[in-house]
């Protein structure tokens, strides 16, 4: 069984999916920020590849992108980092990025690599659902890697219930319209969160763009099975001198 | 619409070939489908089409001039016609899309404009349509070209527009794209972006390329009366994005006899390392909401271009012009930043007429394209794509060069 259903099947609330960024702050971070995530009991990662252009993210992501691409880091690279990384790290990984260095690795060989290291799943949030279906889906599918589809406010309850039954591992919902790294209106998010709780979706849904501390966490969990942290992590990363007391600071104060 | 394509007509998603498409996040969904699923019924409906007439008319100054270039035709020894959208209120051809896309905008219930801006070209035209339909208007311009371009800058200013720097990246175009957008996913309800050329998510390509389509639709009438026939041999255009190309080849798009010519931009040479050549060095990919051909690293990193001209200086192709040069429809030439200006120079002197610098790289075009003159080209010509004394050429002349005078100065104490 994937990693992602074995975790929805063991804990259904309070799921914290942390998000970094491959290659920062150093080339060779990757890895011990993922292994400090998992000790200060993060359940799930979500990894970026760096892109120029990142689009849906912002200032800060990006920012944390320009540096890892001026560190160095590749797709091919990180495939490399990632090789026997399984012997450290246990929880559930999922590839995020942007569709052209995927193209440019080749959609399959990158599908290819991402099972053999293995990571469990791929957000790709500029493959939209038509593209999907008609020709990258298959590919997906054939190497047994979850497909995570992003829905917002402003997503219709038909389009909401067509990208769950599209989607494999959960259903990623945007707390607001926005880029990541902006403050929502949490009442706004709440109404919005109820709405999707109803709908009684085939998959788990996580809360991500906003959520940056412990107060913004737990009131996301209230109305989903957890949350997703990118900026706010990403930010306490910046210029620290220690990079595992960080982490952990980070992550038990939002546990506590 | 069908589902299949015609040069002119994309199919339902969009796509010309192999290129097109709306790679776009779930973020923008609603706003593009929205715009995907009105357009072509706004556009088309009778009291839009009167308002657009008459504004490209008495506003914009339309139609522009198909001017018989006598002088510069004898250097060539064939017959040359430069569409004067130089003429076009605010100086080039990005009104016809602005004048459009304002009247979709209102016609949409939005309040609030955004746009990208390179040169500053686009960013003129949208807070000029602003200002003239009391609209508010945000520009995104990269910290870069603000300081290169400082007098759109203030003309934006004086049309009541705020100029937002993109302070991301590589601070250029497709940096202003990119913070453009960003804003367009922050704000989901009352803005629409418009954006100056044929790229982006489907529909934009299609809508922008039909509000630039006024150009060739005037240059077949135009022709007529002056030749007696609707159609040249040749249509010369210069793309960065690619939409007064797209604007001068729309109606000619199905005339096979029609050699069309897209002129890049080479900056120091193709193979410099500083160019701007997009389907010399790009390859397929996605940029900006579609799949077309994309300047970038083995890795799938964006690159930044480079150009004399900032209206060329652009990473990517819209995908029309990439399915042109795809199913050789199109010729792709390329001219450096000495050649623009050799020709910028030399069509002040034949003409008395000062082009902008990217019209300027069409202009250089006609150095290959001439069998006497025989320059060699760094992408292979198709024969029939040459011209001959009984040639028809019509070249669009995008711009006036008013906003290049920094650089034709500074060409000149070189001399």
């Amino acid at each position: 069984m994937n990693r992602i259903q074995e975790l929805f099947k063991l804990k259904t609330r309070n799921i914290l999916n942390v998000y970094c960024t491959a290659g920062y702050p150093q080339l060779n971070s990757t890895l011990p920020v993922m292994k400090a995530l998992q000790d200060s009991g993060v359940d799930m990662i979500e990894l970026g590849m760096p892109y120029s252009d990142p689009l849906a993210d912002g200032p800060v992501i990006q920012a944390s992108s320009t540096k890892a691409l001026a560190n160095g880091m590749t797709i091919a690279t990180l495939f490399e980092q990632l090789r026997g990384f399984r012997q450290q790290i246990h929880v559930p990984v999922i590839l995020m990025g942007y569709m052209n260095p995927v193209l440019q690795y080749g959609f399959e060989k990158f599908c290819q690599h991402a099972a053999d290291v293995p990571v469990d799943g791929l957000i790709l949030p500029d493959l939209p659902e038509y593209e999907y279906e008609n020709e990258y889906g298959a590919i997906i599918q054939r190497y047994g890697l979850k497909f995570i589809f992003l829905v917002t406010p402003e997503t219709s309850e038909e389009r909401i219930r067509r990208l769950d039954s599209l989607s494999t591992g959960f259903l990623y919902a945007v707390s607001s319209s926005s880029t990541t790294g902006k403050d929502k209106d949490m009442n706004a998010v709440n109404n919005y969160l109820q709405k999707l709780k109803k709908m009684q979706l085939k998959n788990p849904v996580l809360v991500g763009f906003g959520i940056k501390d412990k107060p913004t966490f737990q009131q996301a969990c209230e109305h989903a099975n957890g949350a997703i942290i990118g900026t706010a992590f990403i930010k306490a990363l910046e210029n620290t001198p220690d990079m595992e007391g960080a982490v952990k600071k980070f992550i038990s104060d939002i546990k506590s | 619409m069908t589902n299949t394509t015609t040069y002119q007509q994309p199919n339902e998603q969009g796509y010309y070939g192999k290129f097109g498409g709306a790679y776009i996040p779930e973020m923008l969904h609603r706003n593009v489908e929205e715009l995907r699923s009105k357009y072509l019924d706004i556009i088309y409906d009778p009291a839009f089409q009167q308002e657009f007439r008459m504004l490209l008319r008495d506003y914009a100054g339309r139609p522009t001039p198909l001017y018989h270039a006598q002088r510069l035709s004898q250097q060539y020894g064939t017959q040359i016609y430069l569409k004067r959208e130089d003429l076009c209120h605010t100086g080039a051809h990005k009104v016809n899309n602005t004048i459009g896309q304002i009247l979709l905008a209102q016609r949409l219930g939005k309040k609030r404009i955004i746009a990208e801006t390179g040169a500053g070209q686009h960013g003129v035209a949208t807070a000029t349509v602003c200002a003239l339909k009391g609209v508010e208007c945000i520009v995104y311009m990269g910290e870069k070209d603000i300081e290169r371009q400082a007098p759109n800058v203030a003309r934006m200013k004086m049309l009541g527009a705020t100029v937002i720097p993109a302070t991301s990246g590589s601070k250029t175009l497709k940096d202003a794209t990119n913070e453009a957008i960003r804003d367009w996913i922050n704000n989901p309800v009352d803005t629409h972006y418009i954006i100056g050329s044929v790229v982006g998510p489907h529909p934009y390509p299609d809508m922008v390329a039909r509000f630039q389509s006024v150009i060739s639709e005037e240059i077949r009438w135009q022709l007529k009366e002056k030749t007696g026939s609707e159609l040249p041999t040749h249509v010369l255009a210069c793309v960065g994005g690619g939409s007064n190309a797209a604007g001068a080849f729309y109606h000619f798009l199905e005339e096979p006899t029609v050699q069309l010519v897209a002129v890049e931009a080479a900056g120091h040479g193709v193979h410099s390392g500083l160019s701007a050549a997009t389907t010399q060095l790009g390859k397929p990919g996605v940029l900006h909401g579609s799949k077309s051909l994309v300047m970038q690293t083995e890795d799938g990193q964006v690159v930044e271009p480079h150009s004399i001209s900032a209206g060329l200086d652009y990473p990517g192709i819209g995908p029309l012009h990439a399915h042109l040069f795809d199913s050789g429809r199109g010729a792709f030439l390329s001219a450096t930043d000495e050649e623009a200006l050799q020709a910028a120079f030399n069509l002040a002197k034949q003409e008395g007429i000062i082009p902008a610098l990217e019209s300027s790289h069409a202009l250089a075009s006609l150095e290959y394209l001439n069998p006497l003159k025989a320059k060699r080209s760094e992408a292979p010509i198709p024969a029939n794509a040459m011209i001959t004394k009984d040639s028809v050429v019509v070249v669009c002349l995008s711009g006036r060069g008013d906003k290049d005078m920094a650089t034709y100065m500074k060409a000149m104490d070189m001399k």
